[in-house]
Formats: structure tokens, sequence, C-alpha cells
């Protein structure tokens, strides 16, 4: 019976969100009140009634109801509560729910905080948002109903992927999703300012925050995808380059290079266009991203050709979404008038270079995911590129991002001088190149490129520092003077300082652990030890244990440095009851210079067991690279320029009378 | 001449959404190789596992066996890979692997995790016997008869049903060819 009114509020939902997509869109070109308030009363409503769909199939999932095919598919009743809830959007069509869930929650954040927007823009923006949820609930409703019920009602469940049930995993699809959709809220923007015909730097402060909030949520989601990879699949790796992992790198990059150009729109009213094009592309790579992934296109064979019916309707919802929006901006932006003009070396031109990176940074990491599919519709089948074509590609065009990334800062608006900012960038120079020597001496023999990532992390952490000290006149005034300076910085300042610092960290961990780690594999006999990296490591033995719903293999290492008793490992081998799958569970031992990680394998014939110890250095350090990103992000997002209020609306009223002509 | 720059974001996306469109409409992931019926190349491969057994073109022949090129780091590998355990134990199938484009370590730790069906593991990081193969990306599968001619090619990760329906009445088929 829940079952059943969830899915009727699902389809309430289309009805309102069908309404949303009308009435405020045509009450915005009649200037009718009435009609535009309408899409933010249907807003929330609509959010109301996704929420109450979702509620049922979460009680669905909780009371192990198998009568429901998508709990009887995807749960058992063994399963911890935790992994019951997370088993909701752990299969194709919970988290297409969970998915228009987070996007009619953004809808309503417009609907809720928004009034500081003009009334035709939000009525636009609300309208583009529904018109996109539309589609989505329609997808649902037509080809994934979660609702959908099995008779005879099986005993039992079948059981969640094992992989999946680890807490790492159970809250990174929402933490990822919402910074999928959130992007779709710079795509509405995008889109009405089309419709509108006028973006100016009031547009660009009111996207700024949403963008920002997205990428935030979106790199935490990444990162910890990225360290459950890590720490599950059990070889230590932290970075795939599977079309998993890329579907969601690539709207990170091209959102990043958004983060950047929103702010020359803001600032110089400048590169709008290009903006607004940014925008479109963000959330159609996520849009791209989120159904070639879900619709198991890339991974497995089987979900697009057997189901085709799936398969049409995504195709033809992306190509409505993507191919209209780009139509209507083919049509209209050459309209946007041109800002401010800028010279090539200036902070608008850095940004810019920036901005080209990043897309084709982004454009590398598509090509490479896509060409399988390419191929397959050119008569072959599934193949996987893999690393060997990224390192080719993506890290080169990683060596002038860095190089620009400490220099753009220093450069003024306008006009900047070169020569100024590298004189102030001498020292972070000399430590890049100190860091380099450190690094080519401490690992002689090994990849060159792992040295000189540690030059281009001191060279950006270095630069982050200069150009604060600069900002704050460090050493040029009082001390006391330079503290309230820094007290006194904008957020988005601070939030920049954090972000880029972050990066530095990502570099130097990701280089670290992917080109100095150690390894041994071995059989090891319990008594027998093996040593890596300066670490020894005593097998004491394995032992069966029984789990709630798997049984293990347990083994316990004693680790010495200098003969000084360090940690115990306990890494463990599990075998799913149910379905019978394997995973295995490392033993990590983390610190700041590198991590210690052992995987038991199985029990060989003589008693002894496969053995595989890693010594990953700096590995930590991506994840608090990322963390402090995420943090820049927050604390760039609590600046007051982005707050509702006044400030904003009276620039406004100043900007498009303000911006030279072209 | 301006707005024609504008109209390529669009462009480009039709292009995208046609390949996508016609890749919809086909299921055939069987790939012509220009190696069908031909003798398999010449090749010479050592071994991936430590006193393993390497790959050479003498290996192939004899009897009827597949040749299954695959990787540590390619994610449909590892989705395809259950199916050759299978194979080997219900039909006494020999299994020879390329290891292509891999790294020695995590390969065999690849294998000790997944567990190892091949009869052989040729190691190729350089992708020198790819290339004689045309290897276009991992996984591919070919079946190979007992005269040691290269029959079939299929590209993407092998299950049950391109097993059931194509590769085994294949193979049936050349084991009763004198």
């Amino acid at each position: 019976m829940i079952a059943e009114l969830g899915h009727f509020a699902l389809i309430l939902a289309l009805c309102v969100a069908v309404a949303q997509a009308i009435l405020p869109l045509a009450g915005a070109s009649r200037r009718d009140a009435g009609w535009m308030a309408a899409g933010s009363s249907a807003a929330v409503v609509q959010l109301l009634l996704i929420a109450a769909a979702f509620a049922a199939l979460t009680h669905a999932f909780v009371t192990s109801d198998f009568s429901v095919k998508l709990v009887a598919e995807n749960s058992h009743s063994l399963k911890p509560l935790i992994y019951k809830i997370s088993g909701v959007w752990g299969n194709h069509e919970g988290s297409m729910l969970l998915w228009v869930l987070i996007l009619a929650l953004f809808g309503a954040l417009i609907a809720l905080f928004g009034g500081n927007l003009p009334p035709t823009l939000r009525a636009r923006v609300l309208s583009v948002q529904a018109m996109i949820g539309a589609g989505f609930l329609a997808f649902i409703l037509a080809t994934s109903n979660p609702f959908a019920r099995l008779f005879p009602p099986p005993a039992d469940g079948n059981d969640l992927n094992p992989l999946l049930q680890d807490p790492g995993l159970a809250f990174h699809p929402p933490v990822l999703y919402a910074g999928y959709v959130g992007f779709s809220i710079a795509f509405s923007f995008a889109v009405a300012a089309l419709i509108e015909g006028r973006v100016d730097a009031a547009w660009a402060r009111w996207v700024r925050p949403w963008t920002l909030l997205a990428w935030s949520f979106l790199t935490a989601g990444i990162a910890l995808g990225s360290w459950w990879a890590y720490y599950e699949l059990g070889w230590g790796g932290f970075w795939y380059w599977d079309p998993v992992e890329n579907a969601s790198f690539m709207p990170w990059l091209v959102g990043t290079a958004l983060l950047h150009s929103a702010v020359v729109v803001e600032r110089r009213d400048a590169l709008k266009s290009w903006t607004i094009l940014l925008a479109i592309l963000t959330f159609s790579l996520s849009l791209i991203g989120t159904f070639l992934v879900r619709s198991g296109v890339l991974t497995s064979v089987h979900a697009f050709a057997t189901d085709p019916g799936r398969g049409v309707f995504i195709l033809a919802l992306l190509v409505i979404a993507i191919g209209g929006s780009l139509a209507l901006y083919a049509w209209r932006a050459p309209q946007l008038k041109g800002g401010g003009l800028f010279a090539p070396l200036s902070r608008e031109g850095a940004l810019l270079l920036n901005n080209l990176i990043l897309a084709t940074a982004a454009a590398t990491v598509f090509i490479g995911t896509l060409y399988p599919l390419v191929l397959e519709a050119a008569g072959g089948g599934k193949v996987s590129v893999g690393p060997p074509y990224y390192n080719a590609t993506f890290v080169p065009l990683m060596a002038p991002l860095v190089a620009a990334m400490a220099v753009g800062p220093m450069l003024a608006w306008k006009r900047g001088d070169l020569s100024g900012a590298l004189g102030r960038l001498k020292f972070a120079a000399a430590t890049a190149l100190a860091a380099l020597a450190a690094a080519s001496a401490l690992t002689w023999g090994r990849p060159v490129l792992g040295a000189i990532a540690m030059g281009a992390a001191a060279w950006i952490a270095v630069g982050v520092f200069a150009e604060l000290a600069g900002r704050i006149r460090l050493g040029d005034l009082p001390l006391g003077q330079s503290l309230a300076r820094a007290r006194g910085m904008p957020r988005s300042a601070w939030g920049m300082t954090l972000a880029h610092l972050g990066l530095a960290g990502i570099i130097a961990g990701a280089a670290g652990a992917a080109l100095w780690s150690e390894e041994k594999i071995i059989a090891m006999r319990p008594g027998q030890t093996v040593d890596l990296a300066g670490y020894s490591l005593l097998f004491e033995g394995a032992e069966s244990r029984n789990g709630p719903n798997y049984t293990s293999v347990h083994g316990v290492f004693a680790v010495s440095r200098n003969r000084t008793p360090v940690t115990k490992l306990e890494p463990e081998k599990r075998r799913y009851v149910v379905g019978g799958q394997e995973t295995t569970e490392a033993a990590i031992r983390t610190t700041a210079a590198g991590d210690l990680y052992a995987v038991i394998g199985d029990a060989q014939k003589d008693g002894g067991y496969v053995v595989r110890i890693y010594y990953k250095p700096l590995v930590a350090w991506i994840w608090a690279g990322a963390a402090v990103m995420v943090l820049g992000g927050l604390m760039s997002l609590s600046d007051r320029r982005l707050r509702i209020g006044a400030p904003a609306r009276r620039e406004r009223d100043l900007a498009p009378d303000a911006a030279p002509a072209e | 001449m301006k707005r024609a720059l504008f109209l390529i974001p669009l462009l480009l996306f039709i292009g995208l959404a046609g390949y996508l469109g016609f890749g919809l409409t086909r299921d055939a992931r069987i790939l012509p190789s220009t190696l069908i019926d031909k003798p398999a190349p010449d090749f010479d491969l050592p071994p991936l596992l430590p006193g393993g057994q390497g790959l050479k073109t003498a290996d192939l022949g004899g009897q009827v066996s597949l040749v299954n090129v695959f990787a540590s780091w390619c994610v449909p590998c590892r989705a395809e890979h259950p199916i050759w355990a299978k194979v080997t134990k219900d039909e006494r199938l020999p299994i020879y692997g390329i290891n292509w484009k891999d790294k020695r370590p995590q390969a065999q730790a690849w294998l000790e995790q997944l567990g190892n069906p091949y009869a052989r593991v040729g190691f190729d990081p350089d992708n020198k016997a790819g290339i004689e193969w045309g290897v276009y990306g991992a996984p591919e599968t070919y079946v190979v008869d007992r005269n040691g001619r290269v029959r079939f090619k299929y590209v993407g990760p092998v299950f049950e049903e391109t097993l059931k329906n194509t590769i085994l009445p294949l193979v049936r088929k050349l084991r009763e060819e004198s």
C-alpha cells in the first residue's frame, strides 16, 4: 500500500513539474506576476511529493518488503540497517529517484532563497529546472519504476553487492549527486539568461554561490569515491580512470573552469558567452556521465542492448536538454554584449588560460571515456583505453596549468605586470627548485616525474603564500596591521588560498603514491617476517571469523620499525554468504609520510597465505588536500558578497551602463 | 562569420548524439579482423607469473583454444573474468592470456585476487604482441583452431549470452573439423 502511495506521489510530482515548466515561463513573457509566482509554490510542492515517494521506497527497504521487486533484487533481511538504507540508491531505479529528489531540492531552494532575484529571471530559472525534472520523472515512471511489485514475493532478497556494503560508499552517491545535480542550477540560470538575452555582473554573482556549492559537493564526492576505491578494492590504487570516475571528473574539470570564468564576468563583465557555454557544458557532462554510467553502456554490455527502450529514452532526453540548450546558445549568445577589454597578460588572461587548459583536459578525458563507445558505434565492442592513454595526454596538460596557477593571482585586472609578478615569485621558484632537487636526491633512480611533481606542489604552495603575504603586506607593514588586514580579507580570497593549497597537497600525494610506492607480494606462513620501506611485519597468523552476513579470513601482522613495535595490522578477506562474492578489507596504517597497507589473500595448501604489502608515500595528502579544497569552496561560499543582500541589487542597476562598449 | 562560431558546440553535440543513436541500434560486437582464417601472428611473450609458462605462436594449435587479451586496469576485463573459470572447468577448453599494457605486480595481484583460469599467460607490457594481433583495447577474445588459425575475434567483455550463442557453438564445430 505504501509503495503504491509512493508511486502515486511520483505521478503527481510529474504533473506538478509539467505545470512548473510551463506556467512561470509563460508568465515571464506576459509579465504576469501571478503565473510567475506559481513557479515558486510548484517547486516546493514538487519537492514534497518526490520526498514522499523517496520515503515510501526507503520504508520498503527498511522493512524488507520483498513484494517490491527492487527490494527483493537489492536487499536482504540480514543486512545491517545502514546498508538497507543505502540500498535504496545502490541500484538503477533508486538512484534515479535520488537524482530527481536532489534536483527538486535545488529547485525548491531557489524558490525559497531566491527572493533577491528579478521575478522574471527567477520564474525562468524555475521553469528550466522543472523541465529537467519533468523529463527525468517521466523517464523513471515509463522505464524504471522503483515501486514495481513482485508476485509471489520471495522469502528473502538477493543482497546488495558486497563491495557497496561499506560506510564510505553508503554516503558517496548522495554527496556526488548533490554535486552533479547542483550544476543544474548553473544550467538553468544560463538558459534563463539566454531567454532573457541578458548576462551581467549581477547574473554572475547569483550563479556563483550555486556553482560553488555544487562544486564543493562534487569535490567531496569524488574524494570520497577515490578514498573508498583505495581502501576497499585492495590494491592501493586511488584513481583508475575508469568510466565511472571519469563521469564525475569531467563535470568537475569544466565546473572548475566555470567557477573561474564567472569571476571574470562578475568583476570585469567579460567572457560572458564563454561562461554561459561552460554552465551549459558542465551540466551536460553531468547528464552524459550519469547516464552513460547508470545505463551501464560503458562497463557492461547488457543494460543498453537488452533494454533499448531505456536507451532511446535517455538519448531523447539528452538530445532535448543538451541539443536544445546549445541551439538556444547558437541563436542568442551572439547578441550578448561583450564587456571589458583586457590585455593577454592580465588576471583575465590568466583565468582564460586556466579555462582553456581545464576545458582541454576535460576533452581528453571525454575522448578517452567515449572512444570505446565510438568504436562500438563503428562496429566494434566495448574496450577500455586505460591509464596509458591518460598518462600520455592528461598529465602533460597539467604542467602549464600549475605553472600559471601561482602567477595568475599576482596579475592585476585588465593589464598585468608579468615581471613584477615573477619577481614576487622568486622565493616560490627557489623553493620549487629546492623541493625538486631534494626529491630527486631522495628518490634517485625512480621516476623523475615524481620529483617534478614535488617541485610543482612546492611552487603552488609557496606561490599561494607569496600572494597572501602580498595581499596583507606582510613585512611591509607592522605585523599587527598585517594580521588586521588578513582578518579583513574577503572570505572568497581565503577560499581561493585554501583551494589552491589543497591542489598542491593533491599533486604531492598523487605523485608520491603513484610513482614511489613500494610493494611485496609473497606467500607467508605464521611466524615469518617481511620487510618493506623500513617497516618489519611479523605474520602472527590467520583465523576464520563470522560476520552478520559474511565469513572471513582474518590475519594479524605485528608491525615494528627499528625493533620498536609500531602497530598491529589486521586485514580481512570476506566471503558474502548469499551472493558468494568476495571482498578484501585492507588494513592500513596512515601517517603523513605514507601509508602501510596490508591485504591477506587465500590460504594455500601448505598452511601459508598470499599476502600483499604496500607502502604508499604521501597518499593521505590526496584526501587531506581535497578536504582543504572543499573547505576553500565553503569558505568562499560564506563570503558576504555572495549572500543575499542590497549591494548586489545596487550593482545590478549600475553594471550594464558601467560596462564599456566593445 | 562570428555567428558560425556559436554553432560549433551544437554541431559537435549533434555528431555525438548521432554516434550514440547509431550505437543504440547496433548489437553486433563482432569486429571483422584481417586475421580471420589466417594463421595466428608471430609472437613470443615471456611468462607473467614466476614459474609460469610464456606464450608464443607455437603454443597455439594442436587443439581448439581461446586467446584472451586482458589488463588489470581494465574494468570490463574484471566484469568478464568469472566466465573464464567456468569455461576451463565445464568445457575443458584451454584459454591463453595476453596480459596487455600492464604492470607485472598489478597483473599478478589481479590474477591472485580473481583467480587464474589461463593455461599460459604471456606478459606484453609494451604492446609487442598486441600490434601483431591488432588489439584495439582490452578485453578481446580470439578463437584459434587446431591448425593454429584464428577463426573468430570478439571485442569487449564476453558474457554468458555471447559464450553460449556464438563462441561455444563455434568451438564445437571446429572440434569436429578434421
